[in-house]
């Protein structure tokens, strides 16, 4: 559960926080674009640098730590396996390549959990219902995207009070073999599942009865603009991706083991 | 027995749920633990079956640390059936539904027949043994999950708010079938603010509030108190509050039901006849 806490947008008063969601939405995925073009260790560890200023200026500094502590355990893996397979294909030898290699790629992860957890720690999903809409998302889209993001949490909550409610009727989980155990989760996801189901039709009525799409034209009280701190992240995202589709194309990148000679 | 020594809870979010709790539950009593929304009432009795584990202080359930077994162990003992239903139910048949702990516990395919009986008859459920608990009334889901939990037949029993969305006749039902498990040396906590279901049971009364026990005792001295009930912003029973209006008139104020009102009114009647 710890890692959708690492997700959770809480109100802060901060530049970033008042930045235009569209504007960060492409920030991300230019992030996330640039971390897939590069595979070397030196490229991804100054991505992963440079976005350390917006978790300040954001103010988000504990909750972005505990979102990179719930990805530290896949992060493990990623080490884990690239590294045990490099070592594999250069016929059993350790190699100071392979350990850098197995280092970027888990950098790149890294680097993507940094970005998405910067933009939904700083995101308030209301804003990020009025982008959508802004950008002609049909309503009722924006809408189930933004309930479906606020729920999240709920039914983390509500998996743990089931996984209670079962234990206290005397399941198990940890008990029998791999088999057995994944069949141990039926008493837990049924009663998630009925209940997210019941839960959703209820909410469905709750709203029609309260008019819910009642006015075809919907307008907004606040509506997003575009202002100057927009501008200049817009501005600084474009010279990072031109910078590094640029060094990507016409320069070379040197490997940390070429940098000290091993 | 339940122990409960000095018990601080805190969530994992910081919320502190409980701030030094302490109290003893012997076996075969009758508790009502009672307080506001989020006073930790909840957050207590899952202490009882070791599905929280006290931040700090200790919780002894039959002498034996709740921190040291596992919670189906402990749920041999103390039967928990949760406030909502739909936590809990999974299974195909009201049927399947019940006699789940009993396999979780090992009971042997005869015995689980008998209990599943047994537990459907006590409840009023025979009917709808083969029916799938998704397609009952909300009423009859919370009587599938208690009847699921009565089966195993533990020696203490948690109920958290029992008496919601149950008919006046159910409750009833309930308020009998719980002073028969007692009757029967069985320790029943029950949490609720149905205060005129407790006033009718007389139990003792835990009252909470903001994670800590601020009354403890017999329902008719607590229940009766105007001073301790505001504080834990609950409201005497109707009977109550008029008898407690009505002290200067020689009446007793610490009436709990309507067999105890009448009594007082025929004795005073009587009275002025005289
Ligand atoms: N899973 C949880 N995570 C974080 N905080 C919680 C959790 N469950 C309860 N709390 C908090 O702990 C406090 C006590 O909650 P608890 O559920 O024990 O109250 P309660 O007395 O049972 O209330 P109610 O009468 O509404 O059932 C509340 O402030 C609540 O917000
Ligand atoms: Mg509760």
């Amino acid at each position: 559960m710890s890692v959708f806490d690492g997700l959770k947008f809480r109100k802060v008063k901060s530049p970033i926080h008042d930045l235009d969601p569209r504007v960060k939405f492409i920030y991300v995925c230019v992030i996330f674009a640039i971390a897939l073009i590069f595979w070397e260790l030196i490229p991804l560890l100054i991505l992963f640098l440079i976005q350390l200023p917006f978790v300040l200026l954001g103010k988000v500094q504990r909750q972005w730590l505990r979102s990179l502590r719930g990805a530290a355990f896949l992060a493990i893996i990623i080490f884990v396996t690239n590294f045990v397979f490099s070592f594999i294909g250069a016929g059993y030898r350790f190699t100071a390549e392979s350990l850098e290699s197995a280092f970027a790629l888990t950098f790149r992860f890294v680097v993507l959990v940094e970005s998405f957890s910067i933009f939904f720690l700083t995101t308030s999903p209301d804003n990020l219902s009025l982008a959508l809409e802004q950008t002609r998302v049909p309503y009722e889209f924006c809408f189930a995207f933004t309930t479906a993001v606020r729920f999240v949490p709920v039914l983390a909550n509500e998996a743990q009070t089931i996984m209670d409610a079962q234990k206290a009727r005397g399941l198990e989980l940890e008990r029998g073999n791999f088999l057995k155990r994944i069949k141990n989760y039926i008493p837990i996801l049924i009663p998630l599942i009925v209940s997210a189901i019941r839960r959703s039709l209820e909410l469905a009525e709750a709203m029609e009865s309260r008019a819910w799409g009642a006015t075809k034209n919907r307008t907004n009280l606040y509506v997003l603009r575009m202002n100057k701190n927009d501008f200049i992240l817009l501005a600084i995202t474009t010279g990072i991706l031109i910078t590094a589709v640029y060094i990507r194309l016409f320069i070379p990148i040197p490997s940390v083991c070429e940098l000290l000679e091993i | 027995m339940i122990e409960v020594k000095n018990v601080y809870f805190t969530y994992p979010n910081g919320v502190e749920a409980l701030k030094g709790v302490s109290l003893t539950i012997k076996d075969g009593e009758f508790v009502a633990i009672m307080g506001q929304n989020g006073a930790g009432k909840t957050t207590l009795v899952k202490h009882f079956n070791g599905l929280l584990k006290p931040t700090k202080g200790i919780v002894l359930v039959d002498g034996v640390d709740t921190r040291k077994v596992s919670v189906a162990t402990l749920a041999r003992k103390v039967g928990f059936v949760f406030q909502n239903p739909d936590h809990q139910l999974f299974s195909e048949t009201v049927e399947d539904e019940i006699s789940f702990a009993l396999k979780n516990f090992r009971f042997e395919a005869e015995t689980i027949n008998k209990r599943v009986d047994w537990a459907l008859n006590l409840l009023g459920l025979t009917r709808y043994k083969k029916t799938s608990p998704f397609m009952l009334s909300g009423g009859e889901r919370k009587r599938v999950a208690l009847a699921s939990v009565l089966a195993w037949n533990p020696k203490i029993l948690i109920l958290d708010e029992p008496t919601i969305g149950q008919d006046y006749q159910q409750k009833e039902k309930l308020r009998h079938f719980i002073l028969q498990l007692n009757a029967q040396k069985k320790t029943v906590i029950i949490v609720t603010h149905d205060v005129e279901f407790v006033a009718e049971c007389n139990p003792r009364v835990i009252l909470m509030s903001n994670g800590e026990i601020i009354a403890d005792g017999e329902a008719r001295k607590i229940l009766t108190d105007p001073k301790i009930v505001t504080e834990a912003s609950i409201v005497p029973p109707q009977i109550t509050q008029i008898f407690i209006k009505l002290k200067n008139y020689g009446f007793p104020r610490d009436i709990l039901d309507i067999y105890e009102a009448r009594e007082a009114i025929l004795n005073s009647l009587r009275k002025g006849f005289k």
